[in-house]
């Protein structure tokens, strides 16, 4: 009985034990998390801010030492390049190690090897699409060049000199309830981060949903539903710009393409208009007399934040902005000659191949009128908890195969649904490319003629780099790698067995668009098309909507005196262009003697709205809940069939339909009797949204105001409940400037005023820290949410920024 | 006694040894000096849930508790003060369970 007693005693305490350090399910070892000694609440940072300190640290060549702000951000002085990064990549760890580890796992399809077999279709999918194919060619470029080598090696060494300091306790709290160790972090892991923008920026293409239309409704209807030149056009570069070189010869288009398109002339909506934004002005314009420039680029807002702030100062270099965690050097700031910022091009650097293989092997594929071997990638995807998964890969001149059965395509996961089986990818993320020497040399430049020689060596996600000098020079330059091709090439799937399909080389990039101090006196980008037709080349079909680029340009003309804080002003201008050309002539079609006195007041609302999405308007809620009816009134009976995957046409040939063709056949409803027209629809959508919003909100009033009708939060990388900020509310929306909408946002503002002595303002939309344990994990959230901007340190010595120091730390070397 | 034995040593072992040591140290403490099963139990509980409740304040409190907040909204939890009885909960399960364990071996042993 004793022994029983004794024997149950410690089986039950050992088998509990055993539950409190063990991961089960989503839930974490609850000993190992909750056991104040090493668990979780050791993350809780104290209030009380240590002074000063010096740490020891090996691999160091001399002193560095980091001053930090009121947010907390580092300003580093280091008296060699070498320590420059070291410190850099030290810091950035200190501060965001998890979000460095889970972004390349996420990129390199390693999660499954923490989180377990649930993440095993991402992985899958991120192997597939030949991440680490691409990751591995660019990281052996970048390693091939001696001053960039030099930089990703000290900033690795940085960032591992922290991970082997670390122990259970000082894991970031993520590691704690994933109940994962960090790694060693790899130079490749650079690569993987700029694989991982790429994959956010020109990983989407809608080439199958378009192949889809064209084999459904013909060539005539998706040439004049998806036309190359859009009803409204407002180029980046300015219409007229002359250009200035001699072009390649543009490659001809295939013969099968043509065939295609002229073929017996018979056979989720895209979220459009979310985005980034940068212009610069020159000193005709501002009150300073010198050029200010301004960007927000726009991407999933998260905690922690995409962007890493810091100051970066050795004898060669002191330059101030944001960096991305994970890779050295300063990816949008200023130093004090230049400043530069950049927005999304959306070039077409992806496309999809049709695969003709031999037999079922699948050893050898048609290409050039001959039969080709093909080549097999093995990925091995290791699983928490379960074997090790073995995934071959077939790779095609083009790039790989992603899916070559219906049955490889995991089902589950959304973002593959764009994938057609059966095709290879060719996509730029797969090249070679030394994208950081770009932002190396950007850093360290101090005119315009080093800002064009820092471009050339960009590759992907080409952006909009836009620029500003002290020597009062401002441009702008759609920059990348782009392949020379013919128009359209790659709007659809294409033969993979014509060569003539294939890319036919490169634009120089001295050829890339670009234009210098423009007479208009400013420069600007919203996502808009990069040229008007004038330019020799193809980029491609469509970009992004026109509406935030006219907005800018308007407000920008009219602009003269102006200060940082116009420009912060126009950072949250929420005027809406769409509405400006479309609610007139939408007022104009409907019948007010039809309507109650619920639909009568919201009529009135919407004559006196002034086309702002402010947070307390009720006209923009109105306005836009009947585009929204309008739109999927029009096209959702053709373009949502269950069963079928259709790219439905854009808002602005939804806006050319409306403007310009009433009696256009897509007004009416195939599923009707009737033959429905403009004015019917235009009534039909309007009854829809107020019975709608009536429904949802109860009569006008408090609850219709858009700030409460928007979504607009921002979650934890992990989705982490608590750890967020759940629901807020806030003006704008997509198509406006401040495209703010969902967890889609300014992930960084910045207005830099150049001259004599430069200031930079700019804001994070959480806080440095990626600790939801500190205090700095979101303090500047309210000034982010409030529309104002922080003035910028920018130390020129260690000892400046008296009163704004919060704490200074020593590196020294350690023997 | 045995109380302030399992205080004592698993607010030391938590400064170098995993969590978990605190078993080991409620367990051979119990062996050593336990009295009744009863008291071991309530001393093992009380031991190890005083030094995690103690160890837990003195991070929680100059962090205001923030991401004590935090994490007890994640847990579903509506506040701090929830996650921290769940914490001495746990920590003197463990403390009470392992002392149990102590005293009945001892009995076991030494009759």
């Amino acid at each position: 009985m004793r022994f029983l007693k004794a024997f149950l005693s410690v089986v039950v305490t050992l088998v509990f034990i055993w539950a409190l350090q063990t991961k089960l399910g989503s839930i974490p070892p609850l000993g190992k998390f909750l056991n104040p000694a090493t668990g979780f609440w050791q993350n809780a940072e104290s209030k009380h801010i240590t002074v000063n300190q010096t740490l020891k640290l090996p691999g160091l060549l001399d002193k560095v030492t980091i001053s930090y702000d009121e947010h907390m951000i580092p300003h580093i002085f280091a008296r060699n390049d070498h320590d420059l990064y070291y410190a850099q990549g030290y810091i950035t760890a200190h501060d965001r190690l998890w979000q460095m580890d889970i972004q390349t796992r996420s990129a390199s399809g390693r999660l499954a090897e923490v989180v377990g077999p649930g993440a095993l279709a991402h992985d899958r999918y991120e192997r597939r699409m030949g991440m680490v194919y691409g990751a591995e060619n660019t990281i052996s470029e970048m390693m091939k060049d001696p001053e960039i080598k030099q930089v990703i090696t000290a900033y690795t060494e940085g960032v591992n000199t922290y991970v082997h300091q670390l122990t259970i306790r000082d894991y970031p709290i993520e590691f704690k309830l994933l109940d994962y160790k960090p790694e060693e972090f790899k130079p490749i892991n650079c690569a993987f981060l700029l694989k991982l923008m790429s994959e956010t920026l020109t990983g989407g293409s809608d080439q199958f949903a378009m192949t889809n239309n064209l084999k459904h409704f013909g060539a005539a209807t998706v040439n004049d539903l998806f036309p190359d030149q859009h009803f409204n056009e407002e180029p980046i570069i300015p219409v007229g710009t002359k250009w200035d070189f001699k072009p390649l010869l543009v490659p001809k288009p295939s013969k099968g393409f043509e065939a295609q398109m002229t073929a017996g002339i018979q056979p989720p909506q895209k979220i459009d208009g979310i985005g980034s934004n940068n212009w610069a002005v020159n000193g005709s314009k501002t009150a300073s007399g010198y050029p200010i420039l301004a960007n927000d680029p726009h991407l999933t807002l998260s905690f922690p934040s995409i962007w890493y702030q810091i100051q970066l100062t050795s004898p060669s270099v002191n330059v101030n902005g944001v960096s991305l965690p994970g890779a050295p050097c300063i990816v949008i700031g200023y130093n004090q000659k230049i400043s530069w910022g950049v927005t999304n091009v959306g070039a077409d650097v992806l496309d999809w191949y049709q695969i003709k293989f031999k037999d079922e092997s699948k050893d050898e594929y048609w290409y050039n009128n001959r039969w080709n071997k093909v080549t097999r990638r093995i990925e091995a995807i290791k699983i928490r908890g379960e074997q090790t998964e073995y995934d071959t890969v077939i790779y095609t001149h083009h790039g790989p195969v992603v899916y070559e059965t219906v049955a490889k395509k995991d089902t589950g996961i959304g973002y593959n649904r764009n994938v057609p089986v059966g095709d290879a990818l060719r996509w730029i993320a797969h090249d070679t490319s030394d994208d950081i020497k770009t932002f190396y040399l950007l850093n360290h430049a101090k005119n315009y003629t080093d800002y064009r020689a820092a471009l050339t060596y960009f590759t992907a996600p080409a952006q909009n780099f836009i620029f500003a000098s002290v020597d009062n020079d401002i441009a702008i330059t759609p920059n990348g790698k782009f392949p020379l091709k013919y128009k359209d090439q790659g709007k659809f799937i294409l033969d993979g067995s014509d060569p003539a399909n294939d890319w036919q080389g490169w634009i120089p990039a001295s050829q890339n668009p670009t234009v210098k101090n423009p007479p208009r006196g400013f420069v600007s980008s919203a996502n808009q098309s990069s040229t008007d037709a004038t330019y020799p080349y193809y980029i491609n079909w469509q970009f992004g909507s026109y509406y935030r680029g006219k907005r800018i340009n308007d407000r920008l003309t009219a602009m003269h005196g102006a200060t940082v804080d116009s420009m912060r002003l126009m950072q949250m201008d929420n005027y809406s262009i769409l509405a400006q050309d479309v609610l007139p002539t939408m007022i104009k079609y409907l019948d007010p003697t039809k309507m109650d006195a619920e639909q009568l007041k919201a009529v009135d609302l919407l004559k006196k709205w002034d086309k702002r999405y402010d947070a307390n308007s009720i006209g923009a809620t109105v306005f836009d809940a009947w585009w929204q009816h309008f739109y999927n009134l029009i096209w959702a009976d053709k373009f949502y069939i269950k069963g079928e995957y259709f790219q439905p046409p854009y808002n602005d040939r939804t806006e050319k339909l409306l403007l310009t063709e009433p009696n256009s056949k897509w007004f009416d409803n195939a599923k009707t009797q009737a033959t429905e027209t403009c004015t019917d629809v235009v009534n039909r959508a309007f009854y829809d949204a107020i019975d709608e919003l009536t429904t949802k909100n109860g009569p006008q009033g408090e609850k219709w105001e858009w700030g409460y009708i928007k979504q607009t939060y921002i979650s934890h990388t992990a989705s982490l409940p608590g750890f967020g900020t759940g629901n807020f509310v806030a003006g704008g929306t997509s198509g406006v400037i401040d495209a703010l909408k969902g967890d889609n946002g300014p992930s960084w503002r910045m207005v830099v005023q150049l001259g004599p002595q430069v200031k930079g303002y700019g804001i994070l939309p959480t806080g440095e820290s990626g600790n939801p344990g500190s205090y700095y994990y979101d303090d500047m959230l309210p000034v982010w949410k409030s529309g104002q901007l922080s003035e910028l340190l920018f130390m020129q010595n260690p000892g400046d920024g008296k009163g704004r120091i919060k704490k200074t730390v020593v590196l020294e070397k350690k023997d | 006694m045995l109380f302030l034995i399992i205080l004592i040593l698993s607010y030391a072992a938590g400064f170098f040894m995993p969590w978990w040591v605190a078993a080991i140290v409620a367990f051979l403490a119990a062996l050593w000096i336990g009295k009744t099963p009863g008291r071991s139990f309530w001393s093992g509980f009380f031991g190890v849930a005083f030094v995690w409740v103690a160890l837990a304040l003195f991070k929680t409190v100059p962090n205001d508790h923030i991401l004590a907040t935090r994490v007890a909204h994640m847990f579903t939890l509506p506040g701090w003060g929830y996650l921290l009885a769940l914490t001495a909960v746990i920590g003197g399960l463990v403390g009470g369970m392992s002392a149990l364990s102590g005293i009945l071996v001892r009995r076991l042993i030494w009759g």
